[in-house]
Formats: C-alpha cells, structure tokens, sequence
C-alpha cells in the first residue's frame, strides 16, 4: 500500500485503493464522526418520546440499508421487505420469549443471539424466495415479492401459537446485554439506553453494507443493475448474485424486524398483513428513493424522515386549522399521514430523483465550487 | 354437483370483475410499459362516486357518469405524474404509480363514512334458483358487463383509428411516432379507459355489499391476475380474470374440506398463490410475449 498523500492536494489519489477507501475524503472522515457523536450525545439532549421516535427511525433505517442493497445496489425492485421484516420480528420474538407463556418462546435472552438469529431465519427465507424470484425481471418480480406479503401476512395471522393470533399479538423480545435489562429505566431512561443500543447496531450494520457496496460483490451488483445481460455477458454470474442480493436484503430486513417493537414491547400480526403489511413494504421503498437510491446515507436519512412522519402531521393541525385530530372527521391527521408518503414519493421521482442525498450532493458541489457555479 | 356449479357461477361473476380491472393494466401496460398501482384506487374511488351520484341519477346513469368521472381523474393523474416521467425507468413510474394510489385512496376513503354506503345496483343478493343451482343476480350482471366490455374494447382497437393508433404505439412507440402517431394521445386514452374499466369494476365488486375500505383489496388481486395472464395480453386478462375467480371461489367454498385446521378462509389466498405455481413454469404468464433482450 504504497500511497503517498500530496502535500496541500488532499484529494490527489495516487492509488485506486484511495479511492476506494471506506470513508475517501478527510471532510468524510471528521463529518461522519462528528455525525456519530452528535447522535450518541442526542439522548442527553431530546426529550424521551421523540428520542422513541427517532430511535424506530434508526431502526427502521437497518431495513432501509437492506432494501437498498436489493433494489438500490442491484435493481431488484421487491415489494416483499415487510414479509422479511416479519420473519425477521416472529424469530426474535420466538427466541427470546417465555418458554412457558402463552406464545411459543426459547428463553434466549441474549440480544446479539436473537438478532442474529432473526437475521440468518430471515436470510434463509430468502433464499427459499430467491430461485423464482431471480427468474423474473422487473415489474413481475415487485408483482411477486407484493403477493409474499400477503400470503405471509395470513400464514402469521393464522399461526396463534407464534404471533398470538389476530387482535392479540404476542410480546416483543427484550433486549439484555450482560444481564442488563434496556428497557428498564435506571439511571437512564429506557428510550436512552434503546436509542443508544439501536444506534450500535445501525452503526455495524451501515460499516458493513458501505463495505460489500464497494467490494467485488457491490460492483457486481451494480453491473446486474445497470444492465443485466450485459452483466452476464461480461462473466458476472447472474443468479449468483442476485441470490447474494436478496439473502443480504432479507438479512438486514430480520434485524430490522427483531428491533423493529422492542421499543413498544408488544405487536400483533395485523402490522404486517393485507392493507398494513403492503403499506410497510411501501414505506421502506418510500425510504430508499427519499434518502437517495445505492447510499448507504440515504437510507439512513430517508428511514428518519419516514419515522418522523408521524409526528410531523401530528403537529400540522396547529399551523393547518383544518385538519383536526378527530378519527372521524375529514381531513384528519392519520389520512394527511398516509397521504403525505403518497405525495413524498410523487415528489422527489418527480423533483428530485436522487432523494435527500441528491439535495446533500447538491449542496456539497455548490460550496466546493464556490464562488464558481459550474 | 349443484354446490360446485354454484360455485362455479359466483366465480365466474367475481372473475368478470377481475376481467374488467385486468384490462385496464394491460391497455396502460402495452401503451407505456408500466403496471399501474394505481388501478386498485381508482377502483374504490368508482365505486364510492357512484354511491353518491345513484341516489340523485338512478344507477344507471350514475355508473355511466362516475365511470367517466374517475376517467377524467386518471387523465389528470396522467398528466401531472406520469407524463414528466416518460422515458425514465418503468420501475420509476411504477413506484409513482403506488404513490398516486396512496394518496386517491386516502382521499376516496375520507368519502366513505362511518354510515354504511351502498352503490344503489337493482341486484342486492337476489339469486335464481335452477334445479339446486344458485346464481346471483349481481354476478349473472358482472359477467355480462364484462363481456359487454371485453368487446368494446376490442372493437375500439380494431375498428377506430385511435385504437389502431395505440396498437401501433404498442408494437414499436418510435416508429409509431414517425408515422405521425400522437404517443402523448395515446397514454391519455390509455389511461382514462382505464380508469373508466376500473371504476365499472369497482361498481360490481360493491353491488350487494355496503362499502368499504377492503374495496381496495379486492383490486390488488387484479395484479395476479396480469402476471397469470401475461402483462401485454388482452386476452390473457380475460382468460386469467375468471381462471383466478373460479379457483378463488371453488377454494373459498370447498375451504373447510381442504384446510379444515385453518380457521380463516384461505379463498383471498388463491389468487397469488395460483400466481406463484404458473411463474415457476412459465416466468412470463400464460399469454405473455418472452421478452427479447439486446444488450
């Protein structure tokens, strides 16, 4: 590794290596560093409950970077994520549960166990969805991947014995590291120490996409993206790698899923079958194209935008008198909610393609330039 | 015997409803290469516009008017979401698509109510009775609507000069421009027949039935119908509308003797399950054309 920084030219790569390099820029390094302070001090400066908000955003954030690697890296558009999710949520849960509750559990408390545990479970859902997805291309694979939501959201209604059956639910799997329990506030509240444990875990989880997207797996992925026969042409092996792609994808999805209620303690099947479960899927495609498609950082922004959502309309009908809170009347702030995710997606495909991160990119290239606009 | 035909009726009836949506993804499908989220919204609109305007028109007029109502809507949605993105990445348009569906449903649903809303159709759930058969008025009317429809449109495509135009834009949207086709004319037909198809759909999927949101489902079982049938065929819409009613409906009635450990019926299942079997043989429907790749 011979490469020599130039004196005064900071961004004179003398080796592709540099280029390469996992953070390549010197305003990269201290900016995500400052970025990651910043977050791991949040907890000591936002209140509790948006501190919740915002941590199901890092979370969801994992599921993002995972939807990412498929549809972003690869191309693969699936509208199954919430399907991995779930798998994803019922293994943990199932780990980590009651041996003797209601619902069926292992007693593994051991939270790295059990997140593993949902991602690899996930993982291998995937790579039984895998061989038939990998046959189609394009809009008939979305078609698919949409119809395992459906059909995963009955099989977990139906399956009492793991989800607690409709209107019931079952409890999440509570987090315990070396014998402590996150969810219960001591001399820090729960929201600190979850915010802070779901922080790490998007923290390795980011490193770890950020590196496969610039191996050689990450630029096969992009290849098959870019253009598939021309990819296999060229002697990447198709199938392989989009067995890679959804394996990954749906690895990401059963950490996210594991994490996903942790904060609530409690979920029930309806969060992920018929109109909900597709809205889930929806919501992470939402987060991709937001942040910004193949970026680990746009996915990352998108899936806190899309957490913070809710409380956004939640706040609109002090600015907008109109809207009411009132469930019964129209415009309420649930619909506002649900259609602002509708008009989010319209409007940056429209406005702005490359999501948040293109804005981010924008900005970036503006001051760089600066004074000169071109 | 007289169970099985019974059956065989109700499916028949709900697959001509799945026929009617079909058509309108195929038609926008072959115009511009895009499947349309947005269908199944535009499907529950329909039938919520004509909720209101039958009381006032009589249902008829009502089914007329509101299906050109919601045609007009789709135009719209064309023209202000679809029309910029031409050229850029089907899966784009398609994501947009879903976001139009978000936000017409959100914005059909706050129409729904908390009273119970019925479309004002003359069927209700009366049936004749054949020697043991029951068949339903409504789905005896869905069917015959249907067919009525089927050979609209297929006239419309054979005999006018836009629909040749479209069939032109269809097989090659360069050439067709060449020879003077307005391709811009030819996505807003294509969507506003759509539209117009989805909300005489939505106006059988309700006859009998007070509305609700589950309108919505209903429509999305309409996207496995497409892929049975192949995306781009015409005919594969209507061979695969009532393949996937028949089966939903047979599975839906013979439920107890299949699955009889399961208490929720597995019918709603039907369609993407039979959807899944057929792509493991054939990855383009039934009727599809193979794609033909050039690098």
């Amino acid at each position: 590794m011979s490469h020599t920084r130039v004196k005064g030219r900071p961004e004179l790569y003398t080796a592709y290596a540099q280029d390469m390099a996992f953070l390549n820029t010197r305003p990269k390094q201290v900016g995500v560093l400052l970025i990651v302070i910043f977050a791991a001090l949040l907890p000591m400066m936002v209140a509790d409950d948006l501190l919740k908000v915002l941590g199901t955003g890092l979370v969801l954030a994992i599921g993002a970077i995972g939807l990412n690697l498929l549809t972003g890296f690869a191309g693969q558009v699936s509208l199954g994520h919430a399907f991995f999710v779930a798998v994803g949520a019922y293994t943990a849960s199932w780990m980590a549960g009651d041996p003797d509750g209601r619902t069926m559990g292992l007693g593994i408390t051991f939270a790295p166990a059990w997140i593993l545990g949902a991602g690899v479970m996930a993982a291998i859902a995937g790579a039984i969805v895998a061989p038939l997805a990998v046959r189609l291309r394009g809009l008939y694979l979305a078609v698919v991947t949409l119809g395992l939501v459906i059909i995963g959201g009955f099989i977990f209604t139906e399956w009492a014995s793991l989800s607690g059956g409709a209107q019931q639910g079952r409890e999440a799997p509570v987090p315990v590291i070396l014998g402590a329990d996150l969810t219960v506030s001591g001399a820090y509240t729960k929201e600190q120490k979850l915010f802070w444990f779901f922080l790490v875990v998007l923290v390795i989880f980011a490193m770890l996409a950020r590196n496969i997207g610039r191996s050689k797996i990450g630029r096969a992925f992009s290849a098959v993206r870019d253009r598939d026969i021309a990819a296999g042409v060229m002697g990447v092996e198709l199938t392989k790698y989009k067995l890679i792609a959804f394996v990954l994808s749906s690895f990401y999805a059963g950490v996210c899923g594991s994490l996903l209620f942790v904060a609530n303690g409690y979920f029930g099947p309806e969060r992920f079958s018929g109109g909900f479960g597709l809205l889930l899927s929806v919501q992470f495609i939402a987060m991709i194209l937001i942040g910004g498609v193949a970026t680990v950082s746009g996915s990352i922004m998108g899936a806190l935008l899309i957490a913070l959502l809710p409380r956004i309309s939640s706040e609109l009908p002090s600015f907008l008198p109109f809207i009411t809170t009132a469930a019964n009347k129209h415009p309420n702030v649930f619909e506002v909610e649900t259609a602002m995710y509708g008009v989010l997606i319209i409007a940056f495909l429209l406005f702005e393609p490359r999501g948040l991160f293109g804005i981010w990119h924008r900005i970036r290239v503006y001051w760089k330039s600066f004074p000169f606009s071109y | 015997m007289t169970e099985l035909l019974s059956a065989l009726s109700m499916g028949l009836g709900q697959g001509a409803i799945y026929t009617l949506l079909a058509l309108g993804f195929v038609i926008i499908y072959k115009s511009m290469g895009v499947i349309s989220f947005a269908q199944p919204a535009l499907m529950m609109s329909g039938a919520i516009l004509v909720s209101y305007l039958s009381p006032k028109l009589g249902f008829w007029a009502a089914v007329i008017l509101g299906g050109l109502l919601i045609a007009v809507v789709a135009l719209i949605v064309e023209r202000l979401a679809i029309r910029p993105m031409v050229g850029k990445a089907v899966f784009v348009i398609a994501i947009i698509t879903i976001g139009v569906d978000i936000v017409v449903r959100v914005v059909a649903g706050a129409f729904v109510g908390t009273d119970p809303r019925v479309v004002g159709d003359p069927w209700g759930i009366e049936r004749w009775t054949i020697g043991g058969v029951h068949i339903e008025h409504r789905h005896a009317a869905a069917f015959i609507a249907a067919a009525v429809m089927v050979a609209l449109v297929a006239a419309f495509f054979r005999f006018t000069p836009i629909g040749l135009a479209m069939r032109a834009a269809a097989l090659d949207q360069e050439a067709a421009m060449a020879q003077g086709v307005s391709v811009g004319v030819v996505f807003a037909v294509s969507w506003a027949m759509a539209g117009f198809l989805a909300a005489i759909a939505g106006v059988f999927a309700a006859a009998g039935n007070p509305l609700d949101q589950n309108l919505w489902i209903i429509g999305l079982a309409a996207l496995p119908v497409i892929i049975l049938g192949g995306l781009d065929s015409l005919l594969g819409a209507v061979v695969g509308g009532l393949t996937i009613g028949v089966v939903e409906a047979l599975v839906r009635n013979y439920h107890t003797d299949i699955f009889p450990g399961i208490a929720t019926n597995t019918g709603p299942l039907a369609p993407y399950v039979v959807m899944l079997l057929v792509l493991l043989v054939r990855p383009y429907g039934l009727f599809g054309t193979k794609e033909v790749e050039r690098v």
